[in-house]
């Protein structure tokens, strides 16, 4: 081995190590980028009667987005009412039941529900209840969010109590407790920060999706708390007024999309501090 | 009293669990009879005929599966040199640490962005620079288009298929690498012909579960992509994919037999993306027993 085959190689080995720092800078590029770009384009409109008004037709300016908050809100609790619990219980189901038929096919459809894409949970939720009830309603947005949530949910509870040793259970059973208030009471209370980390999760995951939503809630421009009404809700506003030609259209979206990065990052983030701070552990 | 409480909450983990595999079927089921009319109408033809006209009733899906194949692809192809660098420096050069984690972090960030926001962002400021691009290129330009919805696309799956590749590739032991230094190999010998090797199931698990995510992709791409259903003739030609399509006509399709061609593209949409999500859930799990 000469000399000059040693420097080549070690030559390589510095460049490639700086095309590798190099791509990973670029590509948290866009990360910066589009978060200084929401930034600068929505936080002007954000003020308290942003939040506050309903949206103006085209040519007034100073309009709002609070029908879409009230509907996001309204859409999301829907969803959590009708996820939250089944998913809770699917979960345990999985973690006390671990091998078996049904445990299995339960896995595997939970997994498939996870990669379906949200476009089809729109038409599912269509299908099942718009054309039942005959109109655009935040109830269908609702079940079609609930049907996204699920997977996360069940998942991050089975996750989150399996690795509850079984000695807390086995000690609730001796003292003659009934198995199903060990784990309601004992199991679950001692997974909770695991699971809502969970339920917080999947909330932010839904609180951004559009493509479920643009045949269920349909969106609206007025206010409404009607669940068999239309509903609006933040991606939606910022879809239609995004791809609408009206400039006034264009920064009520920038404002709305400030405000829906906001929250779904500092859902984000809140989720990874419940699970730092009341972290499952014995 | 007792015993009642019991089976009553046996009962209710049983059809909370069994609620997950009725669901599943129930999807299935509904999209399949949905999309009968269809079926029925244009048998085979609706996969490979060009023409997708409303308005005389033919429905040929051709060009969305297309455009669904080439955005997806090419977003992959794009991205894959940004997410494996990042899986490598993450993995292997830089496991822990304030940078490492700053990283990490920043990347799921990337994950949490909704994708109507990306879809916005491309819309204003990256279709402008695509469509600078074309005019040098000297192509027609749109801007919109096939070449946008995957660059969209990439930014979008870097966080899927680096978290994975980063995982696997912390997990390749120590004593092969130091079995590879001990020889004399300098890093990137160690990292090209140790690690990516002993890695690569899982690095292209990570890929699938990426293309899976790409694949069903709604938003940003509907934004982005043009929404023209013709046969794309370049790669920045305008397009439309399996699901932007559906986003776009669903609220139009007043016929049965629209309607039913639209549920008929989402069937397959799930088809596939569910093939390809279970192929990349069967390799992780055939490595993780494996490690």
């Amino acid at each position: 081995m000469s000399q000059v085959g040693v420097t080549g190689r070690v030559i390589k080995d510095y460049s490639f190590r700086g095309v590798i720092i190099v791509l990973c800078l670029l590509s948290i590029l866009p990360l910066l980028l589009i978060l200084i770009y929401i930034v600068k384009q929505g936080i002007s409109s954000v003020n308290w009667g942003f939040l506050t008004r309903l949206p103006r037709p085209v040519g007034e300016a100073g309009g709002g987005i609070s029908n879409a908050l009230i509907g996001s809100i309204l859409l999301i609790v829907i969803a959590c009412l009708c996820s939250v619990p089944v998913g809770i219980f699917a979960g345990v189901y999985l973690s006390e039941y671990r091998r078996g038929r049904l445990a299995y096919l339960v896995r595997l459809s939970v997994e498939v529900l996870q990669g379906t894409p949200s476009i089809v949970i729109g038409i599912i939720a269509y299908l099942w209840i718009v054309i039942r009830v005959g109109s655009f309603s935040a109830f269908s947005g609702g079940i079609a969010l609930g049907i996204m949530m699920l997977p996360v949910i069940v998942k991050t509870t089975e996750e989150t109590l399996r690795l509850i040793p079984h000695h807390l259970k086995e000690a609730s059973l001796a003292l003659g407790v009934p198995y199903y208030k060990t784990i309601l009471k004992v199991i679950v209370p001692a997974g909770l920060s695991g699971i809502i980390t969970g339920i917080l999760i999947s909330v932010a995951r839904i609180a951004g999706e559009t493509a479920p939503l643009l045949f269920t809630a349909f969106g609206s421009p007025f206010m409404n708390f009607n669940v068999f009404k239309p509903i609006n809700s933040l991606p939606l506003l910022i879809f239609n007024y995004a791809t609408s030609p009206y400039a006034e259209w264009h920064s009520l979206a920038w404002g709305a999309s400030f405000v829906l990065v906001v929250f779904v990052l500092a859902l984000n983030l809140f989720a990874r501090m419940v699970a730092r701070r009341w972290k499952v552990q014995f | 009293m007792q015993g009642r409480s019991e089976s009553i909450f046996r009962g209710g983990l049983n059809l909370a669990a069994a609620a997950m595999v009725v669901l599943l079927l129930a999807v299935f089921v509904t999209l399949l009879v949905n999309s009968l009319p269809s079926m029925k109408e244009m048998g085979w033809r609706f996969l490979y005929g060009r023409t997708w006209d409303p308005v005389s009733g033919t429905f040929g899906a051709l060009p969305f599966l297309l455009g669904t194949l080439l955005t997806s692809f090419l977003a992959l192809l794009i991205s894959l040199p940004f997410s494996l660098s990042i899986a490598i420096f993450l993995g292997e050069y830089l496991k822990g640490g304030f940078i490492s984690s700053l990283l990490r972090n920043a990347i799921e960030l990337l994950a949490g962005i909704p994708s109507v926001i990306y879809g916005f962002w491309g819309l204003f400021v990256l279709v402008p620079l695509i469509r600078g691009l074309e005019m040098k290129l000297g192509v027609t330009p749109y801007g919109v288009g096939i070449f946008a919805a995957s660059v969209i696309l990439s930014i979008m799956v870097i966080p899927f298929s680096a978290s994975l590749a980063r995982e696997v590739i912390s997990l390749v032991p120590a004593d092969l690498k130091e079995a590879a230094y001990s020889l004399g190999a300098t890093r990137l010998e160690v990292v090209w012909k140790v690690v990516l090797p002993y890695a690569r199931s899982g690095i292209f698990a990570g890929i699938l579960l990426a293309l899976g995510r790409a694949l069903g992709e709604t938003m940003a791409v509907t934004m982005v992509i043009g929404n023209a259903n013709f046969l794309p003739k370049s790669i920045f030609s305008p397009s439309n994919t399996m699901a932007s399509v559906i986003a776009n006509e669903f609220t139009e399709a007043t016929e049965t037999l629209y309607l039913s061609s639209l549920v008929e593209i989402g069937l397959l949409l799930l088809v596939v993306t569910t093939i390809v999500n279970i192929i990349g859930k069967y390799i992780i799990r055939k490595q993780t027993v494996e490690v």
